[in-house]
């Protein structure tokens, strides 16, 4: 069964050290809050066709932790955790999100990238928005930077089959 | 992403925020310095300094009106700046599209448990 697809993402950068990520759903608010905080379902969308994602734990609950670990199609590892700050079911959820690079030093606490989700239902469809708030222009610039690293993965990748189908 | 780390560069020339400010207007149309003065709140040199900025790297382009100098955005010039966002902003499309099959079936689910439908 094909999904009604209800278009691309908008991505804006409001400040210089914020990103605002926005998407309408063919659903009610409640569904896609579920689908955002159940991790056999993050498992399903939150790769998108990047990889698979391994594992996905969510303590929901203010402090509690979560943290995605997704393998990339080229067979390395991405992960991501962070820290809920603030929690209104079906409507509003605060938290960290730090990317873990390899060999990176950890961010410092007040450093950490605060990621501000809001559900927003009108005539059984919801308008998801995703601001995320970072302390630096830099580290907003990384975030951004990574669509491209991973974009640029792709048409390799592309190129690669490509090259392959001619061989 | 590698970029040139002088102001001759489109990505900085955007940094700044009041620069952004006269962007915003100026996707509006076409306007005189002595518009954009009172809606910055800045001084006349001050603006005139930002636009210097925009021109250098061609996010401005200015022409010539009787006795005074009209400034227009150049779309074309804020190219790079787009592409980069892009790839960011294709990640989430990716992401979100897989999101649509899971919500599709929580749908159906919820209109099972209903059975009324």
């Amino acid at each position: 069964m094909a999904a009604v697809s209800s278009g691309t993402a908008t991505v804006t950068l409001p400040t210089d050290e914020q990103i605002l990520i926005t998407r309408e759903f063919d659903a009610p608010k409640h569904l896609v809050y579920k689908a955002w905080t159940t991790p056999e379902l993050v498992k399903r969308w939150w790769s998108g066709r990047r990889g698979a994602v391994t594992l996905a734990e969510i303590d929901l609950r203010v402090g509690g932790q979560w943290r995605y670990v997704m393998t990339a199609n080229e067979g390395f590892e991405v992960a991501f955790h962070g820290e809920f700050r603030e929690i209104v079911e079906n409507e509003r959820l605060v938290n960290t999100e730090i990317y873990e690079m390899p060999g990176a030093p950890p961010l410092a606490p007040e450093d950490e990238p605060v990621n501000i989700i809001t559900f927003t239902e009108e005539d059984g469809r919801t308008t998801l928005s995703v601001l995320v708030q970072t302390t630096s222009k830099e580290l907003r610039d990384m975030i951004v930077d990574s669509g491209m690293e991973a974009g640029m993965q792709e048409s390799m990748d592309a190129l690669e089959e490509v090259a392959v189908s001619l061989g | 992403m590698a970029r040139a780390a002088t102001t001759a560069d489109v990505f900085n020339a955007v940094a700044e925020p009041r620069r952004r400010q006269i962007l915003d207007v100026l996707a509006g149309g076409e306007r005189p310095v002595n518009d954009l003065v009172p809606l910055l709140g800045l001084a006349q040199p001050q603006v005139s300094k930002h636009l210097r900025v925009l021109r250098e790297v061609g996010a401005v382009d200015v022409r010539e009106d009787g006795r005074q100098r009209l400034y227009r955005l150049n779309g074309h010039a804020l190219r790079p700046i787009h592409d980069w966002v892009k790839a960011y902003e294709d990640s989430w499309s990716e992401r979100f599209e897989q999101l649509d099959v899971v919500l599709e079936d929580l749908k159906q689910k919820e209109q099972g448990d209903g059975g009324s439908e």
